[in-house]
């Protein structure tokens, strides 16, 4: 049991970390090229150098790429009209079509604007082109010939700060251990004083005089100790295999796991106590869990969540734990800018055990 | 002798069912008295009450001189309790159980260990001392629930059907256990359903459906029901 508790969290990391990010690949994408013109081509030749795209199809007839899109073989259509570089070079303008399957909204909209990119670079780089060749082959004549110069173009550059390198799983780490620790602290602890129950041995110690609190505290502590050195783990884990940045002060973080995770345990004793059945505790947990992991803004980001559910997000354990570890791992950020979050975090642990002492009856 | 347990109209219901319907008596101080009754007479129920295990639905009841709804510390830290359902943790070794139970009711190290000592070699457990409790065949576990109940030395021990699926030998073993303890000058509550074990206690009381029956030594009990033995008592009794 043991063991696999600490295998636990590493293989999660490793398996969520590489699988459940938000990247958008191999898109699979259907060229249909009415022009087969070298301007066509290499518009096409872009879309699968891009590293998002795979072309999975090349026709000349948009009704089979429609076909393939209806059976779901294909993500996005790409369809270069008839006189494409004719009209790209004479009239300086040309239109290409994109058809993207929006089942999956969050991927057709990645997709796109992929697309876009990819379309861009493309116009670019034909421009250079072509006014280059203008250039070559029509020496300066006319003095200050507009058309002989390149076009003046903005560029907009970008710098992505705490994650320069855009790596999903610099992002996804710090979140998933949060994630893995909630789930093992609050399934073991939930099913923990219900199990005792079942079997009969609460009985025991109830006929003890043992105080409430320190039946509690004495579930407690073996758990909490447990959790802090499934942190150290997992954290190793991500150092030495996802190489993610730890910017701020460890200490920091195992202060703030130390307070975190009673909120989990607190949480989980609180279910027992009203559970049953060891069978009733595990719904009930899971109920509650999937709910904290979906939202505690792994997934989709707290912001941009209605206000009521931001507003029920307080309750959510996991969320000030993603939050404190992004700020502190990525941004190095010190005790003075997570003090809100670590105060929460710690009203929480205090209320959610004092429920849990509260809610242990030691007389039926 | 002074009255260790009393009870007054003690009564439980669950839903509508009477389990214990408003049962008034009295132990002594120093006696082995036999709670007897059939298999859902509701004696578990009564016994459940006077540890402080359940709450009475009316009436009270004092044990050790102290009320059991109002100071159940009090109450607690002076008996002990062998449930009917084996109870000490079978995943730890018997070494441990003895040092958690020790240490739950509040005894030095020391103590412990000293105890320790005497109980291992008491139950002739010594060579098992380091085994998971779990592995023990019923009847040692049913005697090392007894002496673990006995540890912080209770003046009263509650025994809820100690003997209940265990062979005849290791039932003689632990009424002689039982008559060990009673000479400490503890007192004993055990339910049986076992009439002959009935004849080893000082005074018995029967219960059916929830009341007491009848309550009185076996010896006065037989005569009374010009009966030979308790077991013909009990038919009589529980035929109504």
């Amino acid at each position: 049991m043991l063991v696999l508790l600490l295998i636990m969290p590493v293989l999660q990391t490793i398996l969520l970390s590489y699988a459940a990010n938000y990247e958008v690949k191999n898109l699979a994408l259907a060229v249909v090229d009415h022009d087969l013109s070298p301007a066509s081509r290499q518009l096409a030749a872009k879309f699968s150098a891009s590293g998002y795209f795979k072309v999975k199809q090349t026709t000349f007839a948009t009704k089979e790429a429609d076909h393939a899109m209806a059976n779901d073989r294909v993500d996005i259509i790409l369809e270069i009209p008839a006189h494409f570089e004719r009209d790209l070079v004479r009239e300086n303008h040309a239109t290409v079509s994109l058809v993207a399957n929006a089942i999956n909204a969050t991927k057709a909209g990645l997709g796109m604007g992929y697309a876009q990119n990819i379309v861009r670079d493309f116009n670019i780089e034909f421009a250079e082109k072509w006014m280059a060749r203008t250039v070559s082959t029509a020496p300066a004549t006319a003095e200050g010939g507009g058309y002989a110069t390149a076009p003046s173009t903005v560029q907009i550059t970008y710098s992505n700060w705490y994650n320069p390198k855009l790596d999903y799983k610099t992002f996804m780490v710090p979140g998933i251990l949060g994630e893995i620790v909630a789930l093992i602290i609050g399934f073991l602890t939930a099913l923990n004083i219900v199990r005792e129950r079942e079997i009969g041995t609460i009985e025991q110690l109830n006929v003890t005089p043992v105080q409430k609190w320190q039946f509690i505290l004495g579930k407690l502590l073996p758990f909490w100790l447990l959790s802090l050195v499934m942190m150290t783990v997992g954290l190793a884990a991500g150092k030495l295999m996802f190489d993610i940045p730890m910017v701020g002060n460890l200490g920091l973080v195992f202060l703030y796991t130390a307070t975190f995770t009673p909120c989990m345990l607190g949480f989980g004793f609180f279910i027992s106590n009203f559970s049953d059945s060891q069978q009733q505790a595990t719904f009930t947990v899971w109920f509650f869990l999937l709910i904290f992991i979906l939202m505690c803004g792994l997934f989709t980001p707290v912001e941009s969540m209605p206000q009521w559910a931001q507003w029920l997000n307080v309750l959510n354990p996991i969320q000030y734990f993603v939050e404190f570890m992004r700020l502190v791992l990525l941004k190095g950020a010190d005790f003075q800018d997570i003090k809100t979050n670590y105060f929460s975090v710690l009203t929480y642990a205090i209320a959610v055990n004092g429920l849990a002492v509260w809610s242990y009856k030691k007389r039926a | 002798m002074t009255n260790i347990i009393t009870t007054h109209q003690l009564t439980r219901t669950f839903g509508k069912f009477t389990a214990v319907d408003a049962i008034t008596f009295s132990v002594k101080e120093g006696e082995i008295f036999g709670f007897l009754g059939a298999n859902g007479a509701g004696k578990t129920t009564a016994l459940k009450m006077l540890t402080g295990l359940l709450s009475p639905s009316s009436g009270s009841a004092t044990v050790a001189g102290f009320d059991v709804w109002k100071q159940p510390d009090q109450v607690k830290r002076r008996i002990g309790y062998m449930s009917q359902k084996f109870s000490l943790y079978e995943d730890l070794t018997v070494r441990e159980n003895i040092r958690l139970y020790g240490g739950i009711y509040g005894l030095k190290m020391s103590e412990i260990k000293s105890k320790m000592g005497v109980l291992l070699e008491k139950l002739q457990l010594g060579p098992e001392a380091d085994k998971l409790v779990g592995a023990l065949p019923l009847g040692w576990k049913q005697k090392l629930a007894f002496s673990v109940a006995l540890l912080h030395e209770p003046k009263i021990v509650f025994l809820d059907e100690p003997t209940s699926g265990v062979d005849p030998l290791t039932r003689r073993q632990f009424w002689e256990l039982i008559y060990e303890t009673a000479v400490t000058g503890v007192t004993l509550m055990v339910t049986t359903h076992y009439m002959d074990e009935a004849e080893y206690c000082d005074r018995v009381s029967i219960m059916v459906d929830g009341k007491i029956q009848a309550l009185d030594t076996p010896r006065a009990m037989k005569e009374d029901f010009k009966a030979e033995s308790m077991d013909e008592v009990f038919r009589r009794l529980a035929r109504g």
